[in-house]
């Protein structure tokens, strides 16, 4: 099938205006005849769910948490990007559409990038009204910072809890909706499979993770918000439970998968600490904004951070790139820290880490107004590593973090299959190669609560009359009777391997080959890693209990079962692409200082795979065209 | 390090639980306690047995998820931090650790440490949002709002819905969860329209859910990992008489 990004005509200024003024739409009294399933609750899915519950369609709403409230998007800290221009600093649509794509590396399609840019502005008066206490100058009026890969602020910030507030206003909106009796939650859910009916995504299966029950959900259309991947390197900034399963089994059914291997390493995370360790922190790109990196300029400098003077301190990404200091995109800032370590100048005792020190901001501004900027950041890091960072600087490392892969969507965010929509971080559309700080919160609202709800009539108005759709249609029948074996089948497996066991040495193998640097050689051993990482789970993992109740192995081993399948095609995916761009950076593509050389003649187009049963994958190409702006070699010099 | 573990395992709502011991070597103080289940939870897959069935997700205390009672304190030994956030160097080497799920009777058990929560959720149902519909909102900065109130209305909204307030509390009381958010919705301009509703659906809901009244002991705020304050209760009470006077006027 060849790709339709269906953009539409115009110029890129009017391209959204024009879309909304004449795209189909549903009429009020036919919505109630239509069904949605949103899977996934977070701010892509739960913005969606309440937004289409409020016009008027009947939706349903799949998560595996206890509660909406707890999707993922929750742990979002530092804020959400919005073109307001209320700093008076130049800021506009055009220059955050720029930003953007130049942050992306020019691997992003122009005209998705500059509608998010343009929903951003009444994204930030919607979650006011909702009642998100944002930051606030003394005069009343709202506050920004400054984020990564950018010269203007226009960072809107609740604290250090920005996607906590913005869930909770969504989560209310929906819970608004659910005593109103339009949206229907299915807490405590899994997805685990799309159920297609003459081409089109018509319902799903789904497993109730409190009874073990697999249930048949039908509806008009399904809709994706089921959040990144990057849980798939195990020690991630990612929950525990994020995974790639929902997006994964609609791949299997039909729908494209575009640069899986594009995934952002976070260049201030915690360090991991040892073996046990489940999960790295983040800690917020926000603190870059007032703490300054460096390693010591001596190998095994073994004084305290505190007593070694500021000349024998390397400052090296003040050093390395004079312009954006301490505010380079995170890309550039992870492979600069990994260069250090691997060069010998990592500091703690495991030599895996940086420092992110105050000192200089405590000294200019006072330690109350860092109190006020990071305080519950100070507390967390306090509470996991048991330092006072008022008084030592962080040690911080790099993490994975997020993915710019995920399911290809087209400028209404359908995906290659009819009828199955994707929204947020599931999705590949909007941050290119690379993902600028903030940008992710705002695209996972303004995609479930701006975008979908105005492009998804035009799927639906030919659906009025299709009448309800029905369960007991033989595909919702032999779709279940899959993910029922599949599950026998894990339970059958009887093995004496734990499910993190294996994730872990996944983690490492993706970690050490398919993260911040790659090379040919290295991909080439991760893919037969993982293959034989895969022999090894379908032989001998160690899922105990059975499938009548909770059962949390049992739910790992499918989600690591697709993780395996995942792993493959993003090291694949890696191996394909030859040259350096943004998060994706070949060694055998760079200059002489060690920056990313990109190739642009063979190279510009997102990378959309289609699953070929199994064996392999087929590549289909999205060419990108530049008309809005200059392609150019990205420097943050 | 040595912990001996006494852990509450417990099929489903209907069949009764017990305390059931594990030993554990080789634990680092470094390790989470979450990570500590984690540790135990392989060894039991690997010898084919049913694994200890708890929640979680972030591990960063912020989702809420995690909830457990360790030596009888929610969310372990030190005040205001999650499950998640507790680390092994809290504990003595050799120590024997109780672990139970968070009870109350709003709080069925599903299995194991895991408990329903829909409590909370229903609570908000009831009335915990303002109604702005997406496209409906003025301009952001149409409508100032002091920094400190704007503050205050942040140190309600903290809230994480974890349940510690209530499993803390000896009434089983969610007084703590239903005022922050009657208080973060009411401190600021935008939540001024459903003010009276909103504080009156709220706390029938809670009380309807069988959770148990406030009798100010203050357990709660002590517990309650984001530090949410004894003054939410205050101004819920407040808001509450405010609303039935103005009705019955
Ligand atoms: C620690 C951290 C900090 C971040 N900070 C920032 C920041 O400051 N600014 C910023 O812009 N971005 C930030 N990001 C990125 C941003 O938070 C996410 O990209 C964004 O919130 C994703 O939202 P989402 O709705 O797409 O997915 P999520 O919020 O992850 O939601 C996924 C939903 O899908 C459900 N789900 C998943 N699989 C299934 C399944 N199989 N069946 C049923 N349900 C399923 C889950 O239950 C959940 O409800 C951060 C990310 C992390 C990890
Ligand atoms: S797991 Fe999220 S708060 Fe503990």
């Amino acid at each position: 099938m060849a790709l339709d990004a269906k953009t539409p005509d115009g110029p890129l200024k009017d391209k959204w205006s024009n879309y909304k003024a004449k795209t189909k739409l549903v009429n009020p009294a036919n919505r109630k005849k239509i069904d949605i399933i949103v899977v996934g609750a977070g701010l892509s899915g739960g913005g969606a769910a309440a937004s289409l519950s409020e016009m008027g369609y009947n939706v349903k709403v799949f998560f595996f948490q206890d509660t909406a409230r707890r999707s993922h998007s929750v742990a979002a800290q530092g804020g959400v990007n919005a073109a307001k221009n209320y700093r008076n600093d130049g800021d506009n649509v055009y220059r955050m559409f720029y930003d953007t794509v130049k942050g992306g590396d020019f691997r992003s399609r122009e005209s998705n990038v500059h509608r998010m840019a343009e929903c951003s502005v009444e994204l930030i008066d919607h979650m006011v009204a909702q009642g998100v206490p944002f930051g606030r100058e003394y005069s009343g009026y709202l506050s920004n910072r400054s984020f990564g890969g950018v010269l203007v602020s226009r960072t809107f910030y609740a604290r250090g809890q920005t996607g906590q507030q913005l869930l909770l206003a969504t989560y209310q909106a929906m819970m608004k909706q659910v005593k109103k009796g339009n949206l229907k939650q299915f807490n405590r859910h899994e997805m685990l499979d799309l159920v297609m009916i003459d081409g089109k995504a018509r319902g799903i299966i789904a497993r109730n993770l409190v009874t073990g029950e697999v249930e048949r959900h039908a509806a008009h259309a399904v809709v994706l918000g089921t959040g990144g991947f990057g849980k798939i390197y195990y020690l991630s900034t990612l929950a525990m439970n994020s995974n790639g399963s929902a997006t994964w089994r609609a791949h299997k059914k039909g729908a494209y998968f575009a640069n899986p291997s594009w995934t952002q390493i976070h260049p201030t995370a915690l360090p991991q600490a040892g073996d046990h360790q489940s999960k790295l922190t983040l800690m917020s790109e926000s603190l870059r904004n007032d703490g300054r990196i460096w390693v010591p300029k001596r190998k095994d400098d073994d004084r305290l951070p505190g007593d070694i003077p500021a000349e024998d301190r390397d400052y090296y990404l003040e050093r390395r790139y004079p312009a954006f200091g301490n505010l380079v995109p995170r890309d550039v800032a992870s492979r600069a820290a990994k260069e250090r370590m691997d060069a010998g100048f990592g500091v703690g005792s495991m030599k895996n880490a940086v420092y992110l020190d105050f000192k200089t901001a405590i000294a200019r501004l006072g330690i109350d107004t860092i109190k006020e900027r990071y305080g519950n950041l100070f507390t967390m890091y306090r509470k996991i590593t048991g330092i006072d960072a008022y008084k030592e600087p962080m040690k911080i490392s790099p993490a994975a973090h997020f993915s710019m892969g995920g399911l290809w969507v087209d400028y209404e965010l359908q995906t290659t299959i009819p009828g199955l929509f994707a929204v947020g971080e599931a999705n590949f559309a909007d941050h290119g190669a690379n993902r600028l700080g903030a940008n992710s919160l705002l695209q996972a609202s303004v995609d479930g609560n701006f975008v979908l709800p105005n492009t998804i009539p035009n799927y639906l108005s030919d659906e009025i009359r299709t009448g309800a759709i029905s369960t007991d249609h033989p595909e919702f029948a032999k779709a279940e009777k899959d993910v029922i074996a599949q599950v026998q089948k894990l339970l059958d497996i009887k093995g004496t391997m734990p499910v993190d066991n294996i994730h872990r040495r996944l983690g490492k193998v993706m970690f050490a080959e398919v993260a911040m640097s790659r090379n040919e050689k290295g991909l080439i051993w991760a893919i037969e890693e993982i293959k034989s990482l895969k022999k090894e789970f379908w032989s001998n993992v160690a899922v105990p209990g059975d499938s009548n109740g909770p059962n949390s192995e049992l739910e790992k081993a499918g989600r690591l079962a697709d993780y395996l399948e995942i792993a493959q095609l993003m090291a694949k995916d890696a191996l394909d692409r030859k040259e350096s761009c943004g998060a994706h950076f070949r060694e055998e593509y760079q200059t002489e200082d060690g920056e990313a050389v990109r190739n642009d003649e063979e190279f510009m187009y997102s990378a959309a795979w289609e699953w070929t049963d199994g064996s392999d994958w087929k590549l289909h190409k999205e060419e990108l065209d530049f008309k809005d702006i200059k392609v150019a070699v990205r420097s943050y010099k | 390090m040595k912990i001996h573990l006494k852990i509450w395992r417990q099929d489903n709502a209907n069949t009764p639980g017990k305390m059931v011991a594990y030993d554990l070597d080789n634990l680092s103080p470094d390790m989470s306690f979450l990570e500590m289940l984690d540790y135990l939870n392989e060894q039991l897959a690997a010898k084919g047995e049913r694994t200890v069935e708890f929640d979680h997700d972030c591990r960063e205390g912020i989702c809420g998820q995690c909830a457990l009672i360790i030596n009888g304190q929610a969310h372990g030994p030190e005040d205001h931090y999650t499950t998640c956030q507790t680390h092994l160097r809290t504990f003595k080497d050799g120590e024997t650790i109780f672990v139970e799920p968070f009870r109350a009777k709003a709080f069925p058990v599903l299995r194991d440490l895991k408990v329903d929560r829909g409590s909370f959720d229903r609570i908000i149902q009831a009335g915990g949002y303002i109604s702005a519909m997406t496209g409906m909102a003025p301009e952001a900065n149409s409508i100032p709002i002091h920094h400190n109130i704007s503050e205050s209305a942040f140190d309600s909204a903290a809230c994480i819905g974890c349940g510690a307030c209530v499993a803390t509390c000896k009434n089983s009381s969610a007084a703590l969860f239903t005022s922050a958010k009657i208080s973060h919705l009411v401190k600021l301009p935008q939540g001024e329209v459903e003010r009276q509703e909103r504080v009156i659906m709220m706390v029938n809901q809670h009380d309807d859910e069988g959770f148990g009244s406030c009798t100010h002991t203050g357990a709660c705020a002590v517990a309650c990992p984001q530090e949410v304050s004894l003054d939410n209760i205050a101004r819920m009470n407040y808001e509450y008489n405010r609303a039935l006077c103005e009705i019955d006027s």
